[in-house]
């Protein structure tokens, strides 16, 4: 079945809702306007107001509400229309949601999810295209789930949604054109495990979300060069695949991370010093990185384009790590 | 240019003569640096440059006595001004070619570590360019010990390197200095290591490199096999060497009756065909392999400061090439195997390896190694452990010989097994119920 990236996630809240009667949607205009970003169009008229349920432009409101939804008994998704915005519900995500099973001694579980759009690529200027899902990657209690494939678009919800406690769920805005070829059995997928996208032996490039396409395009490239890279999609950035991504160093002994974060305490520095922790005597060469440029993601379309993590900037990293050994 | 003056080193000094010359015409002088030994009658002292650049010329000679002021050497601002060319690439190349009155702050990097002027002169005498030293003393002050391991560092060619190569050329005991790098800032990698120790195991993930060795070993003349005999006695030599210099063995041996196991053996192997009979050997491989099961403190690997027991028993087998040197390629999963199967499998691994055509994994993998000596008459052997593995058991010739037990004397078949083993991972107790598990089993061979 061909499907785009935003109809998977559709087709996943679709599966939820008709799942279980405690499953509703709610966030800043996915019902009449259906969603920001379209991927709820159509729902409200499927399943009615009561459970795709549009919200006043607050997000700390409606973020707060969803917790004490989940708290009552409901399995509510928060859609938050993009992650910069999310930082107006900060205090309910992390003081609230992430810490009320601690506070509680284990008595209070939140089982709520919230879905956000990441990223940039779009020129919609820096307060609309930050990619700050490693910042929430350093909070305990919670879960980070960043699909980049239509299979993990369309299986991670559910997954998600059957977890006691809250998670979220990363979508890149660059990914939601995106189709391909899903399954007609596609369903749930496990949100553990981080996956090889790609074999290889000679570097492990390590991402993540909306990075995948362009690490594969840059992998493919380095095949040319002859350099057999394997790509590791992360598919959770907290907790994290710790032996995956040290399996597969241990194979290539050289890694690349590439994170559309920022580079300076970013998730891509949490992977490096895992790796160097872990893995520094199978290591035949520092870790390498390829973030975004150090300022507020640019609105210009070239200077956006410079800003990010590219296929050039990818494939110059890999050599710089193989070295000219290969 | 500036002359170098004969310095008034006290209120009563009005002469001194030159006892040395610290540089020579074309060394490069910094402020401060040491130029000249000067004796003042009372004492010589060393005496420093308050200029830099290098020196043109040496205007008193040594044993001269002269009058303070006197000009002592001259020194040209820049290499052009001197006839010498410059020893040195000179730390600041001045670009411009007209020469500046002694510009004191124009030169040294800022960010330099301050540094006592007998300090600079050393580091001018060894070479060693300062600006990279990390100081070690007061304020951060480079000291004489600092540009000595500078240099030091710098002779002992210091070879940049990743841990992985330096793991690695510890395990093959091969020099990381001397070797080229081909990684990140030409650091020395694991392939540059394997290359380096001639070794024929590929990174199987290049397809390029693979082939090349294949059609080499298929096509090598006799020549090059009596080269590849050295070459294999060598990574014998090295590895020997590298486990009895780091692996503390201890030894146990013990004398096992065979009766049980040989009278089994005989039974089987009177229904059977010939070619089908059961040797000796298999029974004691299935033995030690089982065993290794049961005390796993003898199974397993020795890397990285600690003990990784295997769960696995795969057993490598000590096999001796016809044109000298030794391969212990392991029979995988031995103690899971019936004795036939192990029997087959040891026939075709010693076959295959006297053929050079053993796969790599059986080389690799070996968790715990047996050498029987048997075959030549040798009533015992106490081996050499192969690193990483922690264990190596021998068994010597199986031969009748006087047996006393409850009182009688009888003669039994029976054989010296003997355990080396690795005394950071077990000690004489555990090696002991590892041998007289083997002899336990051997008391039961149906149940082998």
């Amino acid at each position: 079945m061909k499907s785009s990236y935003r109809e998977a996630v559709r087709a996943g809240i679709r599966d939820a809702l008709q799942r279980d009667p405690r499953v509703f949607l709610m966030g800043e205009d996915v019902g009449a306007y259906g969603g920001s970003f379209a991927v709820s169009l159509g729902l409200l008229e499927e399943f009615g107001p009561e459970r795709i349920r549009d919200t006043p432009l607050s997000e700390s409101g409606f973020v707060g509400a969803g917790i004490g939804a989940a708290l009552g008994g409901m399995r509510p998704i928060v859609e938050i229309m993009t992650v910069n915005f999310s930082l107006l519900a900060l205090d309910q995500i992390v003081n609230n949601a992430a810490s009320l099973l601690h506070m509680s001694g284990g008595q209070f579980h939140v089982p709520l999810v919230i879905r956000m759009t990441t990223g940039a690529g779009r020129q919609l200027g820096a307060q609309h295209s930050h990619s700050l899902e490693g910042w929430y990657a350093h909070i305990p209690g919670l879960r980070i789930l960043v699909p980049a494939t239509l299979e993990d678009a369309r299986g991670m919800l559910w997954t998600a949604l059957e977890d006691p406690d809250p998670v979220l769920i990363f979508e890149h805005g660059s990914l939601y054109n995106v189709t391909g070829e899903l399954d007609d059995g596609a369903g749930p997928v496990d949100i553990d495990t981080a996956a090889i996208r790609r074999p290889g032996g000679d570097v492990s490039l390590i991402t993540y979300g909306g990075t995948l396409p362009a690490v594969l395009e840059a992998a493919e490239q380095l095949a040319d060069a002859g350099v057999d890279a394997e790509v590791l999609d992360l598919r959770t950035l907290r907790p994290l695949d710790d032996d995956a991504i040290l399996a597969s160093v241990a194979k290539t002994r050289r890694s690349v991370v590439v994170d559309e974060g920022w580079r300076s305490g970013g998730i891509s520095a949490e992977l490096s010093a895992r790796i160097t922790e872990n893995a520094f005597y199978e290591l035949d060469a520092p870790v390498g990185r390829v973030c975004s440029a150090e300022v507020p993601i640019p609105y210009a379309r070239h200077m956006e384009a410079a800003a990010l993590p590219s296929v050039e900037r990818i494939v110059a990293a890999a050599r710089e790590v193989t070295g000219n050994g290969g | 240019m500036g002359d170098f003056l004969m310095p008034s080193l006290g209120a009563d000094m009005d002469h001194g003569k030159v006892v040395e010359w610290l540089v020579k015409p074309g060394d490069y002088v910094r402020r401060g640096d040491l130029v000249a030994v000067v004796d003042t009658d009372k004492t010589t002292m060393d005496v420093e440059s308050f200029q830099e650049g290098v020196v043109a010329d040496l205007l008193v000679a040594i044993g001269q006595t002269v009058p303070v002021g006197t000009p002592l050497a001259r020194i040209a601002q820049t290499p052009a001004e001197t006839g010498h060319p410059a020893p040195e690439p000179t730390p600041s190349p001045e670009a411009s070619p007209t020469p500046e009155p002694a510009p004191p702050t124009k030169e040294a990097p800022t960010n330099e570590a301050p540094m006592a002027p007998p300090v600079r002169h050393l580091a001018h005498q060894l070479g060693v360019d300062t600006a990279g030293i990390r100081g070690s003393g007061k304020n951060g002050a480079v000291t004489r010990a600092d540009v000595e391991h500078a240099r030091a560092a710098r002779r002992g060619g210091r070879t940049r390197s990743s841990p992985r190569a330096r793991g690695l050329a510890a395990e093959l005991g091969v020099e990381l200095a001397g070797i080229s790098g081909t990684g990140p800032g030409g650091a020395v990698t694991e392939s540059d290591v394997r290359r380096s120790a001639g070794s024929r195991q590929p990174a199987p993930s290049t397809p390029a490199e693979v082939k090349a060795p294949r059609q080499e070993a298929a096509t090598a003349k006799p020549a090059a096999a009596g080269e590849r005999v050295a070459s294999l006695r060598r990574a014998v030599g090295t590895l020997m060497t590298r486990s009895k210099r780091t692996i503390p063995h201890y030894y146990l041996g013990t004398t096992v009756d065979l009766r049980a196991s040989l009278d089994w053996m005989q039974s089987v192997n009177a229904r059977r065909p010939v070619a089908d009979r059961l040797v000796p050997s298999a029974l004691l491989l299935k033995a030690a392999a089982l065993a290794a099961r049961d005390v796993p403190d003898v199974n397993g690997f020795y890397s990285a400061g600690a003990f990784r027991p295997s769960a696995a028993v795969h057993l490598g087998v000590a096999v001796a090439l016809r044109h000298g040197g030794l391969v212990a390629p392991a029979i995988h999963d031995a103690d899971t195997l019936t004795v036939d199967e192990l029997m087959k499998k040891l026939r075709d691994l010693v076959g295959r390896a006297r053929a050079g055509r053993l796969q790599r994994a059986e080389m690799a993998d070996p968790t715990i190694t047996v050498t029987n000596l048997g075959d030549l008459g040798v009533e015992s052997v106490y081996g050499v452990i192969y690193p990483p593995q922690v264990a190596l058991v021998g068994f010597g010739r199986v031969m009748e010989q006087p047996w006393a037990q409850d009182g009688l004397l009888g003669v039994r078949p029976a054989v010296v097994a003997t355990l080396s083993a690795d005394h950071r991972v077990s000690d004489g107790l555990r090696g002991g119920r590892y041998l007289a598990r083997i002899d336990e089993l051997l008391q039961q061979p149906e149940e082998l």
